[in-house]
């Protein structure tokens, strides 16, 4: 807004300090726990006591996160979360792949190709963005079950994708409408098939809306527990799981700074990818945000 | 929000599939739709059906279809845990959003006064949103920890009666739920609000100043009535995070003290997959769709009137 006339006066600029002041208070109160896990996390045990929550750690240490890594106890089992970090990479990639390239195609097809009907599909496929998912949770577990997916990589995959489509078209369906129908059309008069025209007309426009879905999935993938607490076993636990175990596991010294160790190792590739893509990540977030 | 974009452009069919060679051409776009359409009937459809009729059945610890009626939905009404998770979803919903959305809206504004910096402010505003609830529990868990955390610091300081201890008191444990989502969506509502400042028609503002309105009464006034749609998406979004919280109330308060902090989430996970009642655990997850659908409903409505409207 306009208020340059009145930058001059004195009140003014009480009025502008608050503001900044306001807005600084604010980001400490963003940035804070961020800063308390990580100053946690190079801690070593011993400087871990009452009132030190804030203090810088005199002797640093990266211990913690080779603990947390490749030591810590998740349950019953003491092998750090680094296996389930792997895990979780294991399933998300695939898993982001698959929702990515369905969702394109649907889009394509939901926009270039309407036929009678079409819409209505999408709002059907729609709904499934908004479902709790503890509606579904029972009957995937007997499915999984039938389809001797049960406590598997494969499986959880299959419920990544299965759930992400709903997004995936969404979002390729919303970019899709805006590009203009004219070259779809002229493309078909010259003969070019379905796939054609989605390879040379479709996906050289596409890298904005590609890079939006792949971010989004990606972050709601990483950052699931509810689907693998629920269909997964020791050995392909995610991390988000492992984590979970990892600071509830109740035998001897409850390590806090491992624990923060975890959960910025946990943390570590959405925090990444906000940092570098942050652009497309906010674009995501709110052209997705039915999910929320 | 993503259900007003662009919309319904139809005319893009019959002149092209006219021309297009071949019955495979045609129903190509269909084959490939079609997938994705079985997946939904079966995986969303199908299954919130198959929940349904396993919340008739008396399923415990594997499904079984000897229908009993609604007599799970009565022991959930008579079942006291139930209770406290559902007033716990008032509560922590209640203020969640009421919480995000004044503190995001405030943001907002005061990030829209030419402020130096403003890019970095917002990425430390919205950064928490990139975690998964279950960092952010662990985190929290650790600054709200009496013993060595928040609580713990300020006495250190010379402040020896502080009390902080949410975390392990029954009656104030679900407030520690709140301000751990508030840290993490609150920045996402920023967002939101920010991108429907930025649409505002500047012109409306000039002649609201050029009028003598002061700043204050200007967004009063005019702004934040055009903020109406915004408001109404992020209610919408942030009651369904709050309806669907399962990962941030395990790892944060484990539903304690005892069920204290209990959510319908994790009622439904406790019962459908640890003490075995499946039956009591998919009563308990048909009310939370009907909970998702009286949010969903009306909001969907409103959105398509006024599409048909304006």
């Amino acid at each position: 807004m306009d208020n340059v006339i009145r930058r001059r006066t004195v009140g003014a600029r009480i009025g502008r300090a608050m503001l900044y002041a306001v807005l600084l208070l604010a980001a400490l109160f963003y940035l804070l726990p961020l800063a308390v896990m990580l100053i946690t996390s190079v801690k070593p045990l011993a400087e871990i006591s009452p009132g030190t929550l804030l203090s810088l750690p005199r002797e640093p240490t990266l211990a913690p996160w080779a603990k947390a890594w490749g030591e810590a106890c998740t349950g019953m089992r003491c092998e750090g979360v680094g296996g389930y970090f792997f895990n979780s990479i294991a399933i998300v990639a695939p898993a982001v792949a698959i929702s990515t390239v369905i969702g394109a195609l649907n889009g394509y097809a939901l926009t270039k190709w309407r036929f009678r009907g079409s819409e209505l599909l999408f709002a059907l496929m729609l709904f499934g963005c908004f479902i709790p998912f503890q509606v579904v949770l029972l009957p995937m577990a007997q499915t999984l079950g039938w389809l001797g997916l049960s406590s598997s990589r494969a499986g959880l995959i299959l419920v990544h994708v299965v759930f992400g489509i709903a997004f995936t078209t969404l979002f390729f369906r919303n970019f899709f409408v805006a590009v203009p129908t004219e070259l779809v059309s002229a493309a078909k008069l010259d003969g070019a098939g379905f796939f054609r025209i989605f390879w040379r007309i479709l996906l050289p426009v596409s890298t904005p809306i590609i890079v939006v879905s792949v971010i989004w999935q990606f972050t709601q993938i990483w950052n699931d527990f509810l689907f693998g607490v629920a269909f997964s076993a020791h050995d392909t636990q995610p991390v988000t799981v492992a984590l979970n175990n990892l600071v509830n596991t109740s035998t001897g010294v409850r390590e806090y700074n491992v624990d923060m160790a975890a959960a910025m190792i946990a943390a570590l590739p959405t925090l990444l990818v906000y940092v570098l893509a942050g652009k497309y990540f906010v674009r995501g977030l709110t052209a997705g945000s039915v999910k929320g | 929000m993503s259900l007003s974009s662009p919309g319904v452009q139809s005319a893009a069919g019959p002149g092209a599939r006219r021309s297009s060679s071949g019955l495979l051409q045609a129903w190509l776009p269909k084959l490939i739709l079609a997938p994705s359409i079985a997946i939904s009937l079966f995986f969303v459809y199908g299954f919130m059906l198959w929940t349904f009729v396993l919340s008739l059945t008396n399923s415990r610890m594997l499904p079984s279809y000897d229908f009993v009626g609604f007599a799970q939905y009565a022991r959930l009404m008579a079942n006291d845990r139930w209770w406290v998770a559902s007033t716990n979803l008032v509560v922590f919903g209640g203020l969640f959003v009421a919480i995000c959305l004044a503190l995001g809206l405030l943001l907002a504004i005061l990030l829209d006064q030419r402020i130096r910096q403003e890019g970095v402010l917002r990425t430390v505003y919205l950064y928490p949103m990139a975690l998964s609830f279950i960092v952010t529990g662990v985190v929290w868990k650790w600054l709200l920890n009496p013993g060595l955390g928040i609580q713990a610091m300020v006495r250190s300081w010379g402040f020896e009666n502080f009390r902080f201890d949410w975390l392990v008191n029954p009656d104030m444990a679900v407030y520690t739920l709140v301000i751990a989502a508030v840290w993490q969506a609150s920045g996402f509502v920023m967002a939101l609000f920010l991108a429907g400042l930025r649409g505002i028609d500047d012109s409306i503002l000039k002649a609201a100043q050029l009028d003598g309105a002061s700043l204050p009464r200007i967004y009063w006034r005019v702004v934040i009535p055009c903020l109406r749609p915004v408001v109404f998406s992020a209610v919408m979004i942030l009651s369904h995070i709050a309806i669907k919280s399962f990962d941030l109330v395990v790892a944060l308060t484990g539903g304690g003290p005892g069920y204290a902090s209990d959510l319908p989430a994790t009622f439904m996970y406790a019962h459908a997959f640890t003490r075995a009642q499946i039956g009591l655990g998919s009563a308990s997850a048909m009310l939370m769709l009907g909970g998702v659908l009286a949010i969903l409903i009306p909001y969907l409505y409103s959105e398509l009137r006024s599409r048909r409207h304006g």
